[in-house]
């Protein structure tokens, strides 16, 4: 599906908002939007919001051999996925180039600039390494993915918990969450992304382009910043040349941003800490607002099932097979339910069985059905009034009941399934209900 | 199959009913059923009864879709974003109702086969459920993220459709929800099971039911159990 375009009245409109110095959701030029961080349950497990913008971070980590040229690093990987959810433009498994670009980035920002320790994430040299697989799934597209998606992947590294490992001799030994705490990743510094758009040739400048901002402007400017005021990446796009002071006022804007944006974290991170050393409650649940009218909590919820057991006495005694309703294929179970024809009746012939079953009625005779049998094993229960009717009931996943009008061949029926018969409910019989809806 | 679809029928309607008493209680009308619910998380704490885990959902979080969910049972989560209907590839036109696609996205790598059986189940229950003839020619897109998965994904995933397809106010014939239960080696049963009572269970039973006529939508099985359970 195609995005629907800003028609040209909306440009405008924008672009004359910004010159005069205005932004559509009111904030000021170098203003961020609100960003909220909340973790899961899991360790590694964040979602960022920027606004409207979402992402989820997942971090996880796996034991693999290391890349022959650096034995001794550990691997980092990043996956940036724009789902569909997030926008309709979004095709699933398709590479756009802004997914490209952005996966380019995130690495740049994170990876190159040496933020994780890789060191530590050795095992045993030349052998066993950790892989750290950081993915981030967009889940609303607000504008300015790069910043929210950067800042998902720093606390899910900051959030996440590898398993403990030990290593004696050649034999590693890896230990369970029980067992052993699992250790925190060893990060040096937190590296941001800070957006910045310009418009009309880099007159305007505005921090955080929101989707529609996004759209309107002539060219991007991302730095990536830690809280020391070291640049980790720098990248201009959209073909526009920006003044060397342009980039500076930007990047002591990015220092004041990146800041704010770092003490968030840390505050976020340290409260989660906090509740799960404490034992309360944690995750997604509890990050969502109580008095919002689209929410909605209900505690955990005693099912009553008391009478469970009275009602499915009562369903077997009225059970009645499943009649043409049950569309799903049948299955019947080897050894089987070879009625009628004999041999020809092979798998799932409904034709048959459903004209069988309805010429029941017109005999008006009442058929039993049975249940109980071991699982594999199927049930046939046999009944047989005015030496006419022989119900055959295959109960497996899926109850077939052929019906036999025949009674001529009812011994032969009978004799190749008496062995398979386990119990037999001879008490409860009841009319067919479900064949009174048509008459043959 | 007829035993375990009524057999888990009458827990989705009291799952309902406390959903609705609570609404209940925000809204501050009559509270009668006080006394009932009292005696219930009695019975409850004493271990007598299986419970559902806490059910957190949260509808229209997301500015973009149409319709979106966020859908918690414990500590499994699910979002869920629905566009529909919309404009169809000519492909996957179809003349006389709408075009599902579903989309289950894991949380860690892509999604392989078990994802691509689910997005197939949750079609069909979806299909069942939407008035898909009153939009011809037009697709409905369903997304599913997976959040955490704490077990009875899902039920939690069919859960958190049918709360999307209501926040993007598509035509339905019933509601429906998704119950599974686990039974381990004794025969007893576990509703809503964690991750790892899926594990241990010798069976895991998932249904989807509506809520109109309490008729089975989906059903699937793992593991292996007799009829009457």
């Amino acid at each position: 599906m195609k995005e629907t375009p800003l028609s040209n009245c909306e440009k405008r409109f924008l672009l004359r908002a910004i010159e005069e110095r205005k932004r559509l959701d009111g904030r000021q030029c170098y203003d961020y939007r609100n960003i909220r961080i909340s973790f899961g349950t899991d360790y590694g497990c964040c979602i960022v919001e920027l606004g409207k913008t979402r992402v989820l971070g997942q971090v996880s980590c796996e034991l693999v051999s290391p890349k022959p040229n650096r034995a001794t690093e550990g691997i980092l990987f990043f996956n940036l996925e724009l789902s569909p959810m997030a926008s309709p433009a979004f095709e699933p498994g398709r590479q756009s180039e802004l997914l490209v670009k952005l996966n380019r980035l995130l690495e740049r920002c994170l990876r190159n600039s040496k933020c994780i320790d890789t060191e530590s994430l050795c095992v045993v040299a030349g052998e066993k390494v950790w892989q750290i697989r950081v993915d981030l799934h967009l889940l609303n597209h607000g504008g300015n993915i790069i910043d929210a998606a950067s800042i998902a992947a720093i606390v899910a590294l900051c959030h996440f918990r590898r398993p403990d490992v030990s290593v004696q001799g050649e034999e590693v030994t890896l230990y369970t969450p029980e067992e052993r705490d699992p250790v925190p990743l060893s990060i040096h510094h937190m590296p941001i992304c800070v957006s910045f758009a310009f418009f009309q040739q880099g007159t305007y400048l505005l921090v955080d382009p929101s989707e529609q901002e996004e759209r309107v402007m002539d060219g991007l400017l991302v730095i990536a910043m830690n809280k020391h005021r070291e640049i980790c990446t720098i990248q201009s796009s959209g073909g526009i040349m920006l003044l060397k002071d342009q980039v500076l006022v930007c990047s002591k804007i990015t220092g004041v941003k990146v800041a704010e944006i770092t003490e968030l974290i840390q505050k976020a991170l340290a409260n989660d800490q906090k509740v799960r050393k404490e034992g309360g409650k944690f995750g997604f649940a509890e990050s969502i607002p109580n008095q919002r009218i689209t929410a909605f909590k209900i505690e955990q919820s005693p099912i009553d099932t008391d009478d469970v057991q009275e009602q499915a006495e009562e369903i077997i005694a009225k059970a009645t097979p499943p009649s043409e309703a049950l569309a799903n294929p049948v299955l019947w179970a080897p050894g089987t339910a070879q009625i009628g024809e004999g041999v020809e009746n092979s798998w799932g012939d409904f034709e048959e069985s459903e004209k069988e079953e309805e010429e029941i009625p017109e005999e008006k005779s009442p058929t039993t059905e049975d249940q109980t049998m071991e699982m594999g094993d199927t049930s046939v229960g046999t009944k047989n009034k005015k030496d006419e009717t022989i119900v055959l009931s295959d109960s497996e996943e899926e109850d077939v009941i052929i019906l036999e009008p025949e009674g001529a061949q009812k011994n032969r029926a009978e004799t190749s399934y008496k062995q398979d018969i386990t119990s037999k409910k001879t008490g409860s019989k009841k009319k067919r209900k479900s064949y009174s809806h048509k008459k043959h | 199959m007829s035993l375990p679809e009524e057999e888990a029928g009458p827990r989705v309607p009291s799952a309902e009913r406390l959903r609705r008493t609570r609404i209940r209680k925000r809204q501050g009308e009559p509270r009668g059923w006080r006394a009932r619910m009292e005696r219930e998380q009695k019975r409850f704490e004493s271990g007598e009864l299986p419970a559902l885990r806490r059910i957190v959902c949260e509808q229209g979080l997301l500015s973009r879709p149409d319709g979106s969910a966020s859908w918690m049972q414990g500590d499994t989560s699910v979002l869920v974003g629905v566009y529909g209907p919309t404009e169809v590839k000519v492909s996957k036109e179809i003349y006389d109702k709408a075009t599902f696609e579903v989309m289950l996205k894991p949380k860690i790598g892509l999604p392989g086969v078990y994802e691509r059986s689910r997005e197939q189940m949750i079609k069909k229950t979806c299909e069942a459920a939407v008035l898909g003839t009153l939009h011809p020619r037009s697709s409905i897109t369903i997304v599913l993220q997976v959040v955490t998965d704490g077990g009875s994904l899902l039920s939690t995933s069919l859960n958190a459709t049918c709360v999307g397809l209501m926040d993007a106010g598509l035509p339905l014939n019933s509601l429906f929800s998704g119950v599974t239960c686990a039974l381990d080696a004794d025969g007893n049963l576990t509703l809503d099971p964690t991750a790892k009572q899926e594990k241990e269970a010798r069976a895991v039973l998932t249904f989807a039911i509506d809520s109109t006529e309490k008729k089975v939508l989906m059903s699937s099985t793992k593991g292996t159990c007799s009829v009457e359970e």
